[in-house]
């Protein structure tokens, strides 16, 4: 009997000490982020004012703003989502709705896997032999965002066969019962139901999108254009890349004003996950099923 | 029912014939997303037909196999006598991963365990929200992280000439890597089924022998394939690498030599070279080089993983 809770006291004691040392390696990985994050913030609040983000850059991109970089990664992301919405949606749909348990399905998936998998910089030498040269777009906002949409495909896919095998098969039955055929079931039934976790899943694409850089370097964004892109032909310049420029490749810029770009960078991109989180948070408590 | 009773109900079938304008669309629109379904396909055939088309040329013509993966000598530019050796290279790009992996398999294994077995409730919530935060952040942000505050910390803390080496770069790529596979890795913890928890329990064992002697060996396989897609990321790593490394061509001897990854030597170069030239179709070589060793890494990741998730 003694010895049986000294035992349990011993145990207790062990495992309260295991506990707190994977806490510890936790906090290893957490904190010294956090931190660099801080760094960021400190240095680079300083830098950001309305001029900084709606003024170009100007002497030689040592002093001045921002706008064209960050109306080129919206330009950008928009096509993106235009060329990423309906290939990935379909893609989704048929690996929910129609696909079997059968080989095809099973190299999909491993071409999705393969797709998330391969480089950043070999999709950017994809893009440049496709698009830009093979199909003739140039350089230009087109070919990047191609090329930006054919990497973060996975992404879309996923999320969005996810939110579609969350509907029960109960409300598909329910529906062909009616005499409705598959395309008006998922139309009026799948994709309503689905259409939160999807919109997830775009979120994510557009916070993915706007921080690539490679893929982006030879396809259609430039270092530096006086010019504000007309059409989807033109080349832009970039967030990313705008940050690789000042960073590495323009000498006597200010010490702070790399740090304000990678702020604003990187508060455009955590924004768009912590609002992908928020609204599935949200989706959870509301979920009917 | 025999042959002849179905040929003569066929006009009365005629009658059911629901083939209507809903028929044709539904049929339609099954083609089309079929079409999408297959995409993934597509592209991936697509990047390797087209990397390849670029970079034939060189593979025909001047491809020397001893020279390429044997030669410390990358010196495309050379007018006379161009010399192109990947060694110094690979050997980068090995030293920074298995570095990144020193750094991110203990740490991201704990969090996993940490997040599946000993974490409840709101803890559990934040932890994995900052792990997926840390996730998003770009590889051009960790670069810039690297050169500008890494950098001086290495060059203070270990008195160095040179902050942007093997060991800056590896710390980066390290914590790039560890939220896909804190991630992974907790995905396979969690699929151990709790029974095997409870009889472990039952038994008097701790929660720790619990993990140790029951959770861990029934996730091997899920852990291991968390570990090949992190040294796939890592190995396949641009931006961060091409900022962090110091990018001199160079067989580290210690951590703190500067090096030089095959992914951030073709982001260098590629905008120098013109359209169709040797130095172009090499670099296009090498992408189909890292294509290929990221397809063998991906490939067996996803099949240690699957084989867990069938058992």
């Amino acid at each position: 009997m003694f010895e049986t809770s000294t035992l349990n006291a011993r145990n207790k004691q062990v495992q309260r000490l295991v506990s707190i040392l994977f806490l510890m390696m936790t906090l290893f990985l957490i904190v010294p982020v956090l931190i660099i994050l801080g760094t960021l913030v400190v240095k680079g609040s300083s830098v950001i004012s309305i001029d900084f983000l709606f003024t170009s850059p100007t002497e030689g991109m040592t002093a001045g703003g921002i706008f064209p970089a960050l109306l080129g990664t919206v330009f950008l992301v928009a096509v993106d989502l235009v060329i990423a919405i309906p290939i990935g949606i379909s893609a989704a749909i048929y690996l929910s709705e129609y696909a079997g348990n059968n080989w095809l399905t099973r190299v999909i998936n491993l071409a999705i896997i393969n797709l998330a998998g391969v480089p950043s910089i070999v999709h950017a030498l994809f893009g440049l032999g496709a698009f830009v040269l093979f199909f003739g777009f140039g350089t230009s906002i087109l070919a990047a965002s191609l090329t930006l949409a054919i990497m973060t495909l996975p992404l879309v896919i996923v999320a969005s066969k996810e939110s579609m095998q969350a509907v029960p098969q109960a409300f598909r039955e329910a529906s062909w019962n009616m005499g409705a055929t598959r395309w008006q079931t998922i139309r009026r039934v799948v994709l309503p139901n689905a259409i939160p976790g999807i919109l997830t899943g775009l979120i994510l694409e557009i916070s993915r999108t706007a921080g690539e850089t490679a893929p982006i370097m030879f396809t259609g964004a430039v270092f530096f254009t006086p010019f504000l892109p007309q059409s989807i032909f033109d080349q832009t310049m970039a967030m990313p890349l705008h940050l690789f420029v000042v960073a590495t490749q323009v000498p006597g810029v200010p010490e702070d004003l790399p740090y304000g770009v990678a702020l604003m960078l990187i508060a455009l991109v955590l924004f768009m996950n912590a609002l992908s989180i928020a609204f599935r948070a949200w989706l959870r408590g509301k979920k009917k099923w | 029912m025999a042959n002849g009773e179905q040929t003569n109900s066929l006009p009365a079938a005629n009658a059911f014939d629901r083939r209507n304008a809903a028929w044709y669309i539904d049929k339609l629109v099954q083609a089309l997303i079929f079409v999408g379904g297959i995409s993934a396909i597509i592209f991936v055939a697509g990047i390797f037909v087209f990397i390849t088309k670029e970079g034939l040329g060189f593979i025909l013509d001047r491809f020397d196999f001893v020279e390429f993966f044997t030669s410390e000598y990358w010196y495309p530019a050379e007018e006379e006598d161009p010399e192109y050796g990947i060694l110094a290279m690979i050997a980068g790009t090995a030293s920074v991963t298995v570095l990144a992996m020193l750094v991110a398999i203990p740490f991201s294994l704990g969090t996993a365990i940490y997040i599946a077995e000993f974490a409840t409730g709101k803890t559990r919530e934040t932890l994995k929200i900052l792990v997926e935060l840390l996730a998003a952040i770009p590889s051009v942000v960790w670069g810039f992280i690297g050169l500008s505050i890494m950098n001086p910390l290495i060059i203070a803390v270990f008195d160095v000439p040179v902050g942007l080496n093997v060991l800056n770069a590896g710390i980066i790529l390290g914590l790039m890597a560890a939220p896909i596979m804190t991630s992974i890795a907790e995905d396979a913890l969690k699929a151990v089924p709790d029974r095997y928890r409870e009889a472990a329990e039952a038994m008097g064992a701790t929660r720790w022998q619990v993990i140790q002697k029951t959770v861990l060996p029934a996730a091997r396989n899920g852990l291991l394939g968390a570990v090949l897609l992190g040294v796939g990321r890592a190995f396949g790593e641009t931006m961060a690498v091409l900022m962090a490394t110091g990018h001199s061509i160079n067989i580290p001897g210690s951590v703190f030599d500067s090096v030089r990854a095959l992914p951030a030597t073709i982001a260098a170069e590629l905008g120098e070279t013109a359209v169709g030239s040797e130095h172009y179709q090499a670099l296009f070589t090498l992408g189909i080089f890292l294509f290929m060793v990221t397809f063998v890494i991906n490939l067996s990741a996803d099949l240690i993983i699957r084989d867990t998730a069938k058992k």
